[in-house]
């Protein structure tokens, strides 16, 4: 059923649709080098830049976790809840090369009681909804695999 | 301390608060009744009318200057309406006393005045509006302003201890403060326990530390001092504005705030040393000459408890970290050295947003004349209020008398 489903972003142009490594895409001013997202075009928000264009970039994909919560009741619409409504959590990651704080949904099933201020996390996709036609990507924030676990340090061998 | 920057303010008056569902002018008509009987000012000498507006109920909230002043009788006035979100009643004030103090006028009418729909407040208006940042936040997250609010308060547990239960004992603090003020919404002598007994909305926030939205109006007579020597014979023991802030942050605004998706960048040009809700209250000490030691009481925007421990902070009653210990020594209780949200603040009023602002200062003008029945802080001379408004507005207010 679901791959008679076409997959379609949540929003337009706020990130890849790459199932493996999806990112953030941002704003970065061609003149200064500062970042923005959500992505827009137009001025630098920098009072001491005068450029008048942004650029896409793309963002890290890790960052810690900066603060975080649980709704346990569904937003209102615009929100699109699901029935019957599942708790779910947020978390606003700090990615240290941008230095932005970005508040992101948590993967789906890791609630507040699994989070924790400086936690590493990782940009993932999880469907936010379905309709007749369509199945609604969103970024989500989930903890990271920890480092000592990931392929590339055995790849690495003796490096530390 | 006084000096050629002075306003006065001659009258107060607020409608309690609640949830009738009526038209909000009829709140704001009795606020304004009340502030003119107290300052003892006739409608028809009031020279500026400077409304704080509404966004939820159509055109007379976006004009709430002109609403007021057609419903009080058309006299010639002239009007200004003010819109800075929860803002709104002190930039109305500000727009007020530069009229005075520029000469333009002698004698203005600030009001504010708000009725609200049940539940979280949603975006304003229908459709989907890709483009709008509110609109974003509702549909992409699920960011309601109570998961602001709750990010805000687990930082303070994880990275200063904080516990729920010191949540719940700001909570227990101002609805004992509000149980004898006659324009309280919510009368009730609330136990930690009640606290933490009520049902988790955004985590680790729960119901009983979540502002509650309101109908309520408030509003003030403010003039020059000449107009109120001449009015009164004399200014002696006047309540006097000695500073309205109401600064914008500054590039980058590092810390992710209501309604924002992701903060300003820190990558290029770092973040200001006076983070955005410290500068608030200090361009306001700044402004009176004064500084968090002269204060005796705040008023502040317990839109959580927990943000009511940020406040602490953020107007200088202790440093970051701190709070929790302030608390607990009961320095913020009334009878303690800096009285915090005397009139029950938030926790017992709930917020009608224009009003809310304007509120604060009428809190303070009752507390430094001694009129603060059941509530009062014993011999205050210097109140300060301190409020924060979406989309980069706040706010704070110092009187003295």
């Amino acid at each position: 059923m679901s791959e008679t489903l076409s997959r379609v972003p949540i929003i337009e142009g706020w990130f890849t649709d790459d199932i493996d490594a999806p990112t953030l895409i941002g704003s970065k001013c061609p003149a200064c080098g500062t970042y923005v997202f959500p992505p827009r075009t137009g001025d630098c928000p920098s009072p001491l830049c005068e450029s008048t264009t942004l650029e896409p970039t793309l963002l890290s994909r890790r960052g810690t976790i900066w603060s975080y919560t649980e709704n346990r009741y569904a937003p209102p619409p615009p929100y699109v809840a699901a029935d019957p409504y599942q708790p779910y959590a947020l978390a606003a990651v700090e990615l240290a090369a941008e230095g932005l704080v970005v508040l992101g949904r948590v993967a789906t099933g890791i609630l507040a009681a699994d989070l924790k201020v400086g936690m590493e996390m990782q940009l993932e996709l999880d469907v936010s909804h379905r309709d007749d036609e369509h199945e609604y990507i969103v970024y989500v924030w989930a903890p990271a695999a920890p480092a000592s676990t990931a392929p590339v340090a055995s790849a690495g061998g003796g490096r530390s | 301390m006084n000096n050629d920057k002075d306003i006065a303010i001659l009258g107060v008056g607020m409608h309690p608060w609640g949830k009738w569902g009526r038209d909000f002018t009829e709140y704001g008509m009795v606020a304004a009744r009340a502030a003119l009987a107290d300052a003892n000012v006739q409608w028809k000498d009031v020279q500026f009318v400077a409304g704080a507006n509404t966004i939820r109920n159509g055109y007379p909230g976006f004009i709430a200057g002109a609403t007021f002043a057609q419903k009080l009788g058309w006299s010639g006035v002239r009007v200004s309406s003010s819109y800075a979100a929860c803002a709104s009643g002190a930039q109305a004030l500000d727009s007020a006393r530069a009229q005075i103090l520029a000469g333009f006028c002698d004698v203005a009418l600030v009001i504010g005045a708000d009725t609200t729909p049940k539940g979280f407040f949603a975006p304003v208006g229908g459709g989907d509006r890709k483009n709008d940042p509110d609109w974003q936040r509702f549909h992409v997250l699920g960011a309601t302003n109570p998961v602001y609010f709750a990010l805000f308060a687990r930082r303070r547990m994880d990275l200063y201890g904080a516990t729920a239960e010191d949540f719940a004992q700001v909570k227990v603090k101002n609805s004992r403060h509000g149980l004898s003020n006659p324009n309280a919404r919510f009368k009730k002598h609330n136990t930690v326990e009640d606290v933490l007994n009520s049902p988790i909305v955004s985590d680790p926030l729960r119901l009983l530390d979540i502002c509650a939205t309101s109908d309520g109006a408030a509003a003030m007579v403010v003039c020059s001092m000449d107009f109120a020597r001449k009015h009164l014979g004399s200014t002696d023991g006047l309540c006097r504005v000695k500073a309205v802030g109401t600064v914008t942050p500054r590039y980058p605004q590092s810390i992710l705030e209501l309604p924002d998706i992701a903060s300003d960048s820190t990558a290029v040009v770092p973040a200001p040393d006076r983070k955005y809700k410290d500068s608030i209250a200090w361009s306001a000490y700044e402004q009176a000459g004064i500084g968090p030691q002269d204060v005796n009481l705040a008023e502040v925007y317990d839109l959580s408890t927990a943000l009511e421990l940020d406040w602490y902070e953020h107007i200088g009653l202790c440093a970051e970290g701190e709070a929790e210990g302030l608390l607990r020594s009961g320095a913020t209780t009334i009878g303690g050295r800096i009285p915090v949200n005397p009139s029950g603040g938030l926790a017992c009023f709930g917020e009608a947003i224009p009003a809310q602002a304007i509120s604060q200062v009428c809190e303070l003008v009752w507390q430094l004349r001694g009129q603060a029945v059941g509530r009062q802080v014993e011999g205050a001379k210097v109140g300060i209020t301190a409020n924060q408004g979406l989309f980069g507005h706040g706010s704070s207010v110092i009187v003295a008398r």
